[in-house]
This record gives structure tokens, C-alpha cells and sequence, in this order.
């Protein structure tokens, strides 16, 4: 407990976990919190003003071009927006710790293999290879989640190799060989709890990418257009920017304090847990 | 009586360009009950021979030649899955530096019980008792509360102390102290060589310990063997060796340790033509056995 409140006392980690409550906050209660369905349109009350421009109290943020509530959009794609970013890193995360544990610690041909498969992964355009995953898998939210995850656990499996590259040549990890315990687990019980801290910081630092990631492949329509998306709503105030800009500047505005509020915490988690950085 | 172990002509080669040999042939014979000193300066092989014994040599250096016997048994190039029954239960290992040779993020108790419950089959509650019996063997205060603890709560010689109790743990025949008192400060290596004294002559364990200081050599082996360059020069007992080193390299290395009842003389270093010699010597040894290869 006193470490926590040691952790909040620091800005960035404060401002990160605030963006990270609201959103979840959001995420979990969004058909409460909202105060309409974001699907219901109104046509007689399309592009209707926000509260600060002369609009009424009932649509607090104005109306889009269907006449449909923006808070309550805003609401419900903060929804999507993390559960996409919170599944799609967690996954690339495991996938990316596996095989970079594995290449750590066993070294030789099966790091080599390792290595070159990262390498090969990384050459590829990021871009092009969600185009061919929708041309495949079709638009949807699944796709969007697939696309994170085969574009970004390279990420991860390069930076938990190098660190179990370093926990190795740790005196503790040659105890743990000449008490005889398995390789596996070694892996799992000694080196595994001394990445964690490291990994923590990186799955933060993910889901901020994984935000930016799921709202480009939104605005470009390759998620699900029956669910209300932060880049979805960017992309159908694109055209009424000049009637109400402020169809656009909110999912923006979300998106942008969403992955700084991701990043502050990822960083500041990153020099906290860091023993040299901390002190 | 036959030797606990037995090592004989042990080559290790390490694989780089060009490839260097990091043990030219060592020979010794430790036999049961003794506490064996392995002396030499840094780079003489000293770890290299426990890291054989052990079977972690490094990935890229090779075992070309010669043989560990064990207990009569051929340990030199053992499988893994033999190899893990046998550490930690026959032959323990006490590290150098105790400040790392703990997982930093797990509490003493698993670190322990680990060993226990693995070779002894011992269930949690009596891996227990028998972690708080091996605490208070190694003189730790309140043994229930530093179970609870992390490594970073204890001092250096509390943590070479629960070291010295997981390596003691199932009672091995052989304990490999590599350098166990170089990293903690001199008060505390003496608390701590008293320790495996006393652990030693309560078990019998075979202890081979592995140092570069003469004076702890002196205090607490029973025989030396003085190794350089990946060779062993000299075998001998250690009252014998102390008294009439047989090899000009022995009488330098005594020479060279520094005397606190004698203040205010120069050190005497290892003569730069004597170093030279050995040198010399490898380089012919290494030729030969490059010959040999064809």
C-alpha cells in the first residue's frame, strides 16, 4: 500500500493512472454513464450545437449529421478503445514474452531462429500487412486486435530477450543450475518475476500505440461500424468539419489525452521500477 | 582411501579466434573429508575447474580431453537430466558474490525449501522445519522472520550465511566454494570461514575451496593445490607446502602475500622473469598439443 501511494505521488504516474481510471470508468460503465443510446439518431436534431456554443443541456456535446448524441459516441468508443488496446496488447505481450524468453535463455540456434523471425517481421510495412489481414479476415474488431498483435510483438519479444540476457549472467540464475533446478523452471520462477516490472511498463507503453492503432485502422472503416469508434467518429465529422468542427476535435482530443495518459504512466513506471533510475 | 574426486589431465578449450586453452591438463585429488584449497592469481583456471565439475563450463569453451571422476563415477560429460539429480543433493556450489547469487524478487523461504522439497521430496511444512534447523546451523538470529524476508533486507554475511545453508541443505559429499568470502569485509570473512569449519567437521562434507588468498588457504585447508595458467604446479599438504613450497612459483606467491606483523615492507610482486618462464612453458605445451591435433 505504501508503495502505491509512493508511485501516485509522482506526476506523470498520477496523471497516467487518472486517464487510465476514467477510461475503464467509461469502459465498464458506458450504458449508464451515457445519456443516450449513441445509436439513436434524431434527424430533426442533426449538427445540434454544444452546450459552451448556445446548444441545449440534453446533448451536452452537440449532435452529429444523424442527429446522434457525440458524449454518449465519445462514451462508448472509449469502450472499444480499451478493450481493443487492453486485449490486443496483453496477447501481443504474450506472444512476444514466449518467444523472447525462449531465445534468452536457450541462446544458440533457437535465439538465432528467434532473432532472424523478428527481423524478418519488422522489414515488413506495418500498414501493408493490416490490408492483407482485412482483406482476409474481413472488417471487425477481431481484425483490428489481430493486426495489433502480429504487428507489435516483435516489440516485446526483443526487449524481454535482451533483459533475460541480462538476468542470466546474474549469479542468481547459476545458483538456481547448481541446485538443479529445470530450465523451465528456472525461467518461470527466477528470471520471469525479475522481467516483470519490465514488461509491465511495456504492455502501458502498448496500449497507447494499440489506441492510435485502432483509431487509424477505424478511420480508414476497417473495424466494426456497428459499434460507435473513436476513428469512426473522426472519420464522419471529416465532412462537416466546416459546419461543426467539433465533431472531429473531440475523438481527436479523447485519442490524444488517452495515449499521453498511457504513455506518462508507461514512462513513469519505467524510471519508478528502474532500481538505478529510482534512487 | 580412494579420492571423492578425481580429476585428471582436464582440458577445456575455449572456442574463439584464435581458440585458447583455459585448462592445459589439470590433475588433483581431493579425498573425502578434506577441505581441498585451489590458490592462484586471477586467470589461473581456479573457476574453470569448479565450472567443469559443475557442468557449466561456458557455452563456447569445450571440454577436449580428460575426465572428472566423482565418487568413481565419470561425471565429465553427463547428461543433463543426471546432472540436475546430482547438484544440489551429491555436489552443492557456494557462489562468490553473495549480493547476486539470490533472486533479488523471492523471499528466503522458496529459496531454501526449493532444494529441500526438489531432492529430498520434503512436503511445505517439513521443508520448513528443516529450512529454520539449517538457519540456526549457520548462527542466523530469529530464523521464522528471515524466512519472511527479501534478499535486499539482509547484509552480506547474512546472505552468504542462507547460501552456505541451501548449499548444506541435503547433506552433500562435495561443497565447491568459489571465492565465498572475497566480496564481504574482513571481520565478517572471518565469522564465515569459522563456519564451514565448523558445518565441516560436524558433516564431513569434502569441501573444495576455491581462493586466491594464502592466508585463508592457510588457515583453514587441510591441502593445497597451486594452480596457474590452467595448470596445477604443485600438490601438496598445506603445513608442507607452508613450510617447504617445492616450486619457485609457490615461494613467490607466499612471498607476495602482505604480512600485517611485518609493517612497513615493500610488497613483493610475482618476478616479472618468473612469469615469463611459465609463459614460456604454456606456449611449448600448447604447441605440443597443437602437434598433436595435426
Amino acid at each position: 500500500m505504501n508503495a502505491l501511494v509512493q508511485l501516485l505521488r509522482q506526476p506523470r504516474i498520477a496523471f497516467g493512472a487518472l486517464v487510465a481510471l476514467a477510461l475503464l470508468m467509461a469502459a465498464l460503465a458506458a450504458p449508464w454513464l451515457s445519456p443516450h443510446d449513441p445509436r439513436d439518431q434524431d434527424l430533426f436534431n442533426a449538427f445540434a450545437k454544444p452546450l459552451w456554443a448556445g446548444g441545449d443541456s440534453a446533448h451536452l456535446l452537440g449532435t452529429d449529421s444523424l442527429g446522434r448524441d457525440l458524449l454518449s459516441r465519445l462514451i462508448h468508443g472509449a469502450r472499444v478503445a480499451l478493450v481493443v488496446a487492453f486485449v490486443a496488447a496483453l496477447l501481443a505481450g504474450l506472444l512476444g514474452t514466449l518467444l523472447g524468453l525462449a531465445a534468452g535463455y536457450y541462446g544458440g540456434k533457437v535465439d538465432s531462429a528467434i532473432s532472424r523471425l523478428v527481423e524478418i517481421w519488422m522489414s515488413f510495412p506495418s500498414v501493408l500487412l493490416c490490408i492483407v489481414l482485412a482483406a482476409l479476415l474481413g472488417a471487425g474488431l477481431h481484425t483490428v486486435v489481430i493486426a495489433i498483435v502480429i504487428i507489435d510483438w516483435t516489440r516485446f519479444c526483443r526487449v524481454v530477450r535482451a533483459e533475460v540476457l541480462v538476468q542470466k549472467s546474474h549469479d542468481y540464475v547459476a545458483s538456481a543450475v547448481t541446485i538443479g533446478l529445470r530450465p523451465a523452471r528456472i525461467l518461470w520462477q527466477e528470471i520471469l518475476p525479475n522481467v516483470l516490472p519490465l514488461l509491465l511498463t511495456l504492455l502501458t507503453l502498448e496500449m497507447g500505440i494499440a489506441i492510435v492503432v485502432e483509431a487509424i485502422l477505424s478511420f480508414v472503416g476497417l473495424s466494426s461500424a456497428n459499434v460507435p469508434t473513436w476513428g469512426g467518429i473522426i472519420q464522419e465529422g471529416r465532412l462537416y468539419v466546416n459546419q461543426a468542427w467539433w465533431l472531429m476535435a473531440a475523438p481527436m482530443l479523447c485519442i490524444i489525452v488517452a495515449v499521453l495518459g498511457m504513455n506518462a504512466l508507461g514512462d513513469g513506471l519505467r524510471d519508478a521500477l528502474d532500481p538505478v533510475k529510482a534512487r | 582411501m580412494s579420492p571423492l574426486l578425481q580429476i585428471s589431465d582436464l582440458r577445456l578449450r575455449l572456442e574463439s579466434r584464435p581458440p585458447a586453452w583455459l585448462l592445459r591438463g589439470v590433475s588433483l585429488e581431493v579425498a573425502p573429508g578434506q577441505i581441498a584449497g585451489l590458490v592462484g592469481e586471477s586467470g589461473a583456471g581456479k573457476t574453470m575447474v569448479s565450472r567443469v565439475v559443475l557442468g557449466i563450463v561456458p557455452a563456447n569453451a569445450r571440454v577436449t580431453g580428460g575426465s572428472v571422476l566423482f565418487n568413481g563415477h565419470d561425471i565429465t560429460h553427463l547428461n543433463e537430466a543426471a546432472r540436475r539429480h546430482l547438484l544440489g543433493r551429491e555436489i552443492a556450489y557456494i557462489p562468490q558474490n553473495p549480493m547476486t547469487a539470490l533472486n533479488p524478487v523471492e523471499r528466503i523461504e522458496p529459496q531454501i525449501t526449493d532444494v529441500l522439497r526438489m531432492h529430498l521430496g520434503l512436503d511445505r511444512v517439513r521443508a520448513r522445519a528443516r529450512a529454520l534447523e539449517l538457519l540456526h546451523d549457520v548462527h542466523l538470529r530469529e530464523p521464522e522472520r528471515l524466512l519472511r524476508r527479501y534478499p535486499h533486507e539482509l547484509s552480506g554475511g547474512m546472505r552468504q550465511r542462507v547460501l552456505i545453508a541451501i548449499a548444506f541443505a541435503c547433506r552433500p559429499k562435495l561443497v565447491i566454494a568459489d571465492e565465498p568470502t572475497t566480496a564481504l569485509d574482513v571481520t565478517v570473512q572471518k565469522q564465515v570461514l569459522r563456519l564451514l569449519r565448523e558445518l565441516q567437521s560436524h558433516s564431513g562434507t569434502t569441501i573444495l575451496f576455491i581462493t586466491h588468498d594464502l592466508g585463508v588457504v592457510a588457515k583453514l585447508c587441510d591441502h593445497v593445490h597451486v594452480m596457474h595458467g590452467g595448470r596445477v604446479l604443485e600438490s601438496a599438504p598445506a603445513a608442507q607446502l607452508f613450510a617447504s613450497p617445492a616450486q619457485e612459483y609457490t615461494r613467490a606467491l607466499i612471498a607476495a602475500t602482505p604480512r600485517f606483523d611485518r609493517p612497513g615492507e615493500l610488497l613483493r610482486p610475482i618476478p616479472v622473469a618468473l612469469t615469463l618462464r611459465l609463459a614460456e612453458d604454456a606456449r611449448v605445451l600448447d604447441a605440443s598439443e597443437a602437434g598433436k591435433r595435426g
